[in-house]
């Protein structure tokens, strides 16, 4: 069997979703621990958003980060792509469809990864044009430079007070914010768990324990995003 | 349960043949005891065709005891209809009540065309197992079971897999049309034991792409295959047919 007949088999197709599906989990836990430093407001007033700049600051500066840039590119454009096609492709497979659905012996969510999904690609093209294309591409044609602050004689790009703006008094932009949370939260609540099955986790003990953390992955993760804009909103952090 | 008798709508899908339209169509059917099996309603509602001078509702049947997999109803949006771990045949009249209308619709999925009416044409598994290929077991006296010693464990799970009755319940509850369940059945409850070890690479590698072939749909996990199971095979065995396609693909 070449490689070409792997990737191109219905298991295989699936394979793609399951690993690109583990890797955007893993730069969940990565976004989620940088952005969470914006919280060291809420205890040190002195820190207006240092510590979470500094940490951004190393993320777009270190060579390392950046080369994980380009896959996390790559692995979005894989999931996005491929998630797309497999629900064509498993739509055209019953062109007479039910009368009576069989809503019974699953959850919702699990058959509406791909309306959850496209809610989360929406939502990823405003979240890039809030944060990603000004602090990379600022000063570049229209779009406009972030502003900057000196720590230790470093400048940094002030990306606390760019949240600031894009937050503080724009309901709109929080509630499409805290609403992506949701549908990344029933997203994950499925995803976590199949994507370990898809890639053959069929042992039980270990299945067990992916589940218990799938759930609380998808709890935790969303519902800390969620305050992030909410922090700002409210006035928690300033 | 006390025993009753019930007066019925049946709304079932008629269709000439793979190749023209079908459509839903009303019946009655009166004094229908609760004892009386599923089939053996549908039984009563032949006769009445017949002697209406109507065309008889197709259906596959064979042992009516829930172990040959040829009985196939999607009745009220469930295969098999409401019952767990069930098949039509063994579905029972007073799984309802006087005075509700059944919906009965074959299992839909485009490998598995209509052949008639509640007629599938599920001759797409049987070429997954061809596929399957044979197992290298010597032939001649049996050995003694000892000689190959098997964990209760696997054993088990193997019988567990080997369940399956084929009936295509899974593709028909699936969204994607999907035969995982059944496929990754076939190929656990030899992927679990000694015998099956000598083909595991090529079993595994030839069925999915069978499978693919005949044009059933990729498995997204969303576990309603084993939720309408009349065997209640365990989602587990996807996992592991993943995992068995993953070694494969390894392999030259």
């Amino acid at each position: 069997m070449t490689w070409k007949q792997v990737f191109t088999s219905s298991v295989g197709k699936k394979l793609v979703m399951g690993f690109t599906g583990i890797f955007l989990v893993l730069f969940l836990i990565v976004h989620v621990g940088l952005n969470a430093c914006i919280w060291a407001a809420a205890y040190d007033p002195a820190d207006q958003g240092q510590m979470f700049n500094k940490a951004a600051h190393f993320m777009g500066s270190n060579v390392l980060p950046r080369i994980l840039e380009i896959g996390l590119f790559a692995g979005f454009f894989l999931h996005i792509f491929q998630g797309y096609l497999l629900t064509l492709e498993n739509r055209k497979k019953r062109s007479t469809g039910y009368a009576v659905a069989y809503a019974d012996g699953s959850k919702w969510y699990s058959r509406s990864m791909a309306i959850l999904g496209t809610l989360l690609l929406m939502f990823l093209v405003m979240h890039i044009y809030h944060f990603w294309t000004p602090s990379r591409l600022g000063g570049i044609g229209t779009v406009q430079p972030l502003e900057e602050v000196f720590y230790n004689g470093v400048k940094h790009h002030n990306l606390y007070a760019e949240m600031r703006d894009v937050f503080v008094g724009n309901t709109l932009i929080v509630a499409l914010y805290v609403l992506a949370c949701g549908s990344l939260a029933y997203h994950l609540l499925h995803g976590f768990q199949s994507a370990f099955k898809t890639i053959g986790i069929h042992n039980k003990k270990i299945s067990g324990l992916i589940n218990s953390v799938g759930v609380g992955f998808s709890i935790i993760v969303p519902l800390l995003f969620a305050l992030m804009p909410l922090s700002f909103y409210f006035g928690w952090i300033k | 349960m006390e025993h009753y008798n019930m007066n019925l709508n049946l709304k079932v899908w008629r269709q000439q043949n793979k190749n023209t339209k079908g459509t839903f169509k009303m019946y009655r059917v009166e004094n229908i005891s609760s004892e009386m099996s599923f089939l053996e309603m549908f039984d009563v509602l032949n006769e009445q065709l017949i002697k209406d001078g109507e065309n008889p509702v197709a259906f596959d049947h064979d042992c009516r005891e829930g172990i040959c997999g040829s009985c196939s109803m999607y009745i009220n949006g469930k295969p098999h209809g409401p019952w767990q771990a069930n098949t039509t045949c063994q579905l029972h009249m007073r799984a309802f009540k006087d005075g509700d209308t059944i919906v009965v619709e074959p299992w839909r999925a485009d490998a598995f065309p209509v052949i008639k009416d509640l007629m599938v044409d599920r001759s797409a598994f049987d070429r997954i197992i061809q596929a399957g290929g044979y197992i290298s077991v010597n032939t001649g006296n049996a050995v003694d079971g000892n000689t190959l010693p098997i964990e209760k464990q696997k054993a088990d799970d193997a019988f567990a897999a080997a369940m399956c009755i084929g009936c295509g319940a899974c593709v028909a509850a699936c969204k994607n049309s999907s035969a995982m369940l059944f496929l990754s059945a076939k190929v656990s409850h030899l992927a679990l034991l000694p015998q099956g070890a000598p083909e595991r690479t090529t079993r595994v590698q030839n069925m999915v792409a069978q499978m693919d072939k005949e044009g059933f749909g990729s498995c997204t996990n969303t576990g309603a295959c084993e939720a309408t199971c009349p065997k209640e095979i365990s989602i587990t065995n996807i996992a592991r047919l993943n995992s068995e396609y993953i070694a494969a693909s390894f392999a030259d």
